[in-house]
């Protein structure tokens, strides 16, 4: 099911500011990758070219190739929405639809394209809530609303919507950052069970939990304000915060700046 | 600053420690007791100064009560406080007097309205009734109102919506900016122009006939531009979070806005059309000249001269007699009650469609 995302010579620019450039790489699929790097760097704009979510800003736009597998996602004819059913997305702040039911939340992404067969959804939606650790504390509260839960909850909640559509590839866009240490793991731990079925890419300003979380760790920055960011080097995680090639890349580890 | 002074200055042994935290207070019910003295001196200055208006009066009152709310707070509590009650008088005065008018409105409406309206009078028409005498009613111009409103209301808020959804979601560049300036103009246009250019379009030009419906479209015209602005506004507050929540799970646009946003916004949105409903309600000038005015009732809002409550209530007026005038306020006590209503169903469904917490 997971696949392999292949970028190469990938720049995004809002109108005509230049955000990132240049960048290629790979992730291997069931793998978990962390971006990490300095604010404004371009994680979050990079995360979001890997879906196609980019273009949804005003004035985004895109040069270069993201292959999964062997499709380019920014190939002739290739419908966006459909990419964005392969490639699901979790963000940095919860944000579950308030006018939604919990259940009706896990259900959206079916329900939404059109799925209405209510047997099916149950057990869809039963499998999506324990596949993101969340059953049991919500079992018996299917039909209140999801902005009911605590943040951490809301926001296993919107993993778990973005599971229930079965994608290959999971983006998560700092997901812990507005969490609590507890809520944290419950999410850290989740990610390590989700490797085996997708491939996750996650943004983070902790590096403990790069290193705690990733395989491959992928360091971004940029030469100053206002300059595109770029991509410094990706490694295996144990590589990069023992031993990094580039000099840059250990001055973010070990907090000489950023 | 003389607290201060106080408190680092060599302290007296045998004087009790002074607090810096604690200070006189007025009593709390020190506004209520001033606004009472302030009340009763306003009246005694009014009676012995021979004074006839009872506006005079609650001035008097108002400023004595300003000033005596000054003098006390700043003799008893300094200055910082002293400003601190002063504004909040001030604004209890301004608030005051902006109620007075509207209480005294409804309250003339109630009582002389409330002398001719009854069951017969909700249900009857002026068909001949002679006008001179009591009796009659308004159903032929209630009818004609819940028509025009609605038939508007049809045309409008559809189109007002759309043309949001449009602006919000859509649109960028020059053809958004023209219909943001047209729906501008259109928010300053008078109701009679409004009138006059459905009388030159369909009555004149095109040779229909003077009914409802035309009365509608001038209605709608007046509609439209507030439809668009306030769900314009309701569709903004819907996080953008939310939008790319939905898109990002590989649902399409246009079923991001039916399903995720719009559900979001719609207590705000029919919030919104209701108001405009009540605003619209209100209008004579296009009835006038489209609708024509009719003591009949005349249930087919597509054909034929219709009434309508405010062109009821004008009618009546210009008639100058009696039993005319009770007509015309009980038709007005009826035209607010419908505003008025409307206006609570509005915050009904707001409430009730607001996201949950
Ligand atoms: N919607 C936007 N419009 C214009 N510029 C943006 C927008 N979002 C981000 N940027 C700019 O793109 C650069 C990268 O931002 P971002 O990808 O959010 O960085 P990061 O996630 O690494 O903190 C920054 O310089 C930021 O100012
Ligand atoms: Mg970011």
């Amino acid at each position: 099911m997971a696949k392999r995302i292949d970028v190469s010579g990938l720049s995004a620019y809002y109108g005509s500011f230049r955000a990132i450039d240049d960048i290629s790489m790979t992730v291997e699929p069931r793998s978990v990758t962390a971006f990490i790097g300095p604010s404004g760097c371009g994680k979050s704009t990079f995360l979001r070219t890997l879906n196609r979510m980019h273009e949804v800003t005003n004035g985004g736009r895109v040069e270069g190739k993201v292959m999964l597998d062997d499709e380019d996602l920014y190939g002739p004819g290739v419908d966006p929405v459909s990419v964005r059913r392969t490639v699901g997305m979790v963000f940095q702040r919860p944000n579950p639809f308030p006018t939604m039911s919990i259940y009706e939340n896990v259900a959206a992404g079916l329900r939404l394209n059109g799925d209405h067969r209510k047997k099916d959804l149950d057990e869809i939606v039963e499998r999506s809530l324990k596949g993101a650790n969340l059953w049991n504390e919500v079992k018996d509260r299917l039909n209140r609303p999801g902005s009911g839960l605590s943040g951490g909850q809301q926001q296993r909640l919107c993993i778990a919507r973005a599971i229930a559509v079965e994608p290959q590839v999971l983006l998560m866009d700092e997901p812990c950052s507005a969490l609590d240490p507890i809520s944290t793991l419950a999410i850290e731990d989740l990610i390590g069970e989700l490797k085996s079925r997708f491939t996750i890419v996650i943004v983070t300003h902790n590096m403990q939990q790069a290193a705690r979380v990733s395989d491959r760790t992928a360091f971004f920055n940029l030469a100053e304000v206002g300059a595109p960011g770029k991509l410094v080097e990706i490694d295996d995680t144990e590589r990069i915060f023992s031993n990094p090639t580039v000099q840059a890349t250990e001055d973010y580890i070990s907090g000489r700046f950023g | 600053m003389s607290r201060t002074a106080v408190a680092d200055a060599p302290v007296d042994r045998a004087a009790p420690p002074v607090s810096t935290l604690r200070q006189p207070r007025l009593p709390r019910w020190a506004p209520l007791g001033l606004a009472a003295v302030a009340a009763v001196l306003g009246i005694g200055i009014g009676l012995v100064g021979g004074l006839d208006s009872r506006l005079q009066w609650g001035l008097i009152a108002a400023v004595l009560y300003l000033g005596l709310t000054a003098v006390l707070a700043s003799t008893v509590e300094g200055t910082r406080q002293a400003k601190d009650r002063l504004a909040t008088s001030v604004i209890w005065v301004c608030f005051l007097l902006a109620v007075v008018p509207l209480a005294s409105l409804l309250w003339e409406t109630l009582v002389r309205g409330a002398k001719v309206l009854d069951g017969y009078f909700l249900t009857h028409s002026m068909s001949g009734v002679i006008t001179l005498e009591p009796g009659g009613g308004i159903y032929h111009a209630l009818i004609g109102t819940l028509e025009q409103v609605g038939l508007a209301t049809l045309i409008a808020a559809p189109l007002g919506l759309l043309t949001a959804v449009y602006l919000v979601e859509y649109g960028t560049g020059r053809l958004a900016k023209a219909i943001t300036f047209f729906v501008d103009v259109m928010t300053g246009i008078p109701s009679i122009v409004a009138g006059l250019f459905i009388l030159s379009f369909w009555i004149i030009i095109l040779d229909f006939g003077y009914s409802g419906f035309a009365g509608a479209m001038a209605l709608a015209i007046l509609m439209m531009p507030i439809v668009v602005r306030s769900t314009e506004e309701m569709l903004k507050l819907v996080p953008n979070e939310l939008r790319e929540a939905s898109l990002a799970l590989g649902v399409p646009k246009w079923k991001t806005i039916i399903k995720v946003v719009l559900p979001t916004a719609v207590g705000g949105i029919t919030t919104g059309i209701m108001l405009a409903v009540a605003r619209i309600a209100g209008e004579s000038a296009p009835i006038l000249l489209l609708v024509f005015g009719s003591a009949e009732i005349n249930n087919n809002p597509f054909d034929g001269a219709q009434s309508s409550l405010p062109y009821f209530i004008y009618e009546q007026w210009a008639l100058g007699n009696e039993a005319s005038y009770d007509r015309a306020w009980a038709a007005a006590l009826v035209l607010i009650a419908f505003v008025m209503i409307l206006n609570l169903v509005a915050r009904g469904i707001a409430r009730w469609k607001a996201p949950k917490h």
